[in-house]
């Protein structure tokens, strides 16, 4: 029972004042993917049937390692910031929230460090 | 919250049937959503077989009719009957529209006729709409301005004027806020569709002067941003308005202030 009024409700805590940059990311990591996603289909059918040493060899190589990075970079954050979307659309108890995006997090931080190394210990071979 | 299934106090059960004195020559039957909170049952649904022959052409013409010579405890909001006023918002035929404004002979088949979904329900037809009004409330839907008011009218150019066209028109019949997914889920935070092209609608404004202050208060991850671009808004709109165009509009001014 609350005899808050609805203008109390919908004003609430007012604006975070947030949100823009996360929105403007999750299009500029879209329309970055789109090309970069491209050369990366194109380059590992490219790849098919070649060696573990011809496929280092190429990695080695400063500009395929950097797009590499990038790559693996936009598809780490691009997909954060989607699933953070439909956590805080679908999930509504506070605490199962927050423990979700940090798993969520957690977890893109992990899979992109193991994948950027991986690249880099390639390129540095 | 997500809610995948209608709560045990919210389904819908069957309700009473009337098939009409004399054997109809054109039949159409309505079946329409019922609840009345004075009798402790759960809502059902009543079916009226009219007469399309003695019957007005829309939906609401047959909802007045059923009131006046059938069953005269349906209750439903109607004022001007021709699509200015808003007040006869309904899901008909699966479909958020102004009762007045859909031709019966559009829908195949029975004529469903539902309140405005994912709301709460006062009796029969009519929402409660007291969230909705708060939050159009809150985006202070009125001029402001420094400049002290003229001795006369604030002068507008007739391209200013055109930059309102497409959003004065909305008469706030929540046909779109109630289609969006989104409201429904976060309704409580996200202010939806109407609200919105209504806040974009002064932000467009040349006379206004608080464009600043108002995207500000628009910008929040719940606020603005649950708009997804699912566009049921703009699909539904009895006034073939564009909501998540206005929406886009003010997200497009967000990053152009930060540019």
């Amino acid at each position: 029972m609350s005899f808050r009024t609805p203008l109390g409700r919908v004003r609430g805590l007012g604006s975070a004042k947030d949100g823009t940059g996360h929105w403007w990311m999750q299009r500029l990591t879209a329309l970055a993917l789109v090309p970069i996603t491209v050369w990366f289909v194109i380059s590992v059918i490219g790849m098919a049937g070649a060696s573990y040493a011809e496929f280092s060899a190429w990695l080695a190589n400063p500009l395929v390692a950097g797009l590499f990075l990038i790559l693996i970079a936009a598809t780490f954050y691009h997909a954060v910031l989607g699933l953070q979307v439909v956590v805080e659309d679908y999930l509504h108890k506070e605490g199962v929230k927050i423990a979700t995006l940090l798993v969520i997090k957690a977890a893109a931080v992990l899979l992109g460090l193991t994948a950027a190394l991986s690249v880099l210990r390639l390129l540095f071979a | 919250m997500v809610e995948l299934a209608l709560p045990a106090n919210s389904k819908i059960g069957e309700g009473k049937s009337w098939n009409g004195k004399a054997p109809a020559k054109r039949p159409k039957t309505f079946k329409v959503y019922r609840w009345n909170p004075d009798d402790g049952r759960n809502p059902q649904v009543d079916s009226y077989t009219l007469d399309l022959d003695d019957c007005g052409p829309m939906v609401l013409d047959a909802l007045i009719k059923i009131k006046n010579e059938v069953d005269p405890t349906l209750t439903f909001r109607r004022s001007c009957r021709e699509g200015v006023c808003g007040s006869c918002a309904m899901n008909i035929d699966g479909t958020n529209t102004l009762a007045c404004l859909k031709p019966i002979d559009e829908i195949d088949g029975d004529a469903k006729i539902y309140p405005l979904p994912h709301m709460p329900v006062v009796k029969d037809l009519v929402p409660d709409c007291s969230q909705l009004y708060a939050q159009y409330e809150l985006i202070e839907p009125w001029l402001k301005s420094r400049t002290p008011a003229p001795e006369r009218e604030r002068l507008q150019s007739p391209e200013e004027r055109a930059e309102l066209d497409g959003l004065w028109e909305c008469i706030l019949c929540f046909c779109c806020s109630t289609s969006c997914p989104s409201y429904w889920w976060n309704g409580d935070r996200y202010l939806g569709p109407a609200i919105l092209l209504q806040a974009y609608r002064w932000i467009a404004d040349s006379r206004d002067e608080y464009s600043g202050e108002r995207l500000d208060a628009l910008e929040d991850p719940f606020r603005l941003y649950r708009c997804h671009t699912i566009m049921n808004c703009t699909k539904t709109c009895p006034k073939g308005l564009n909501p998540a165009k206005a929406i886009g509009e003010i997200k497009k001014l967000m990053v152009e202030r930060k540019m």
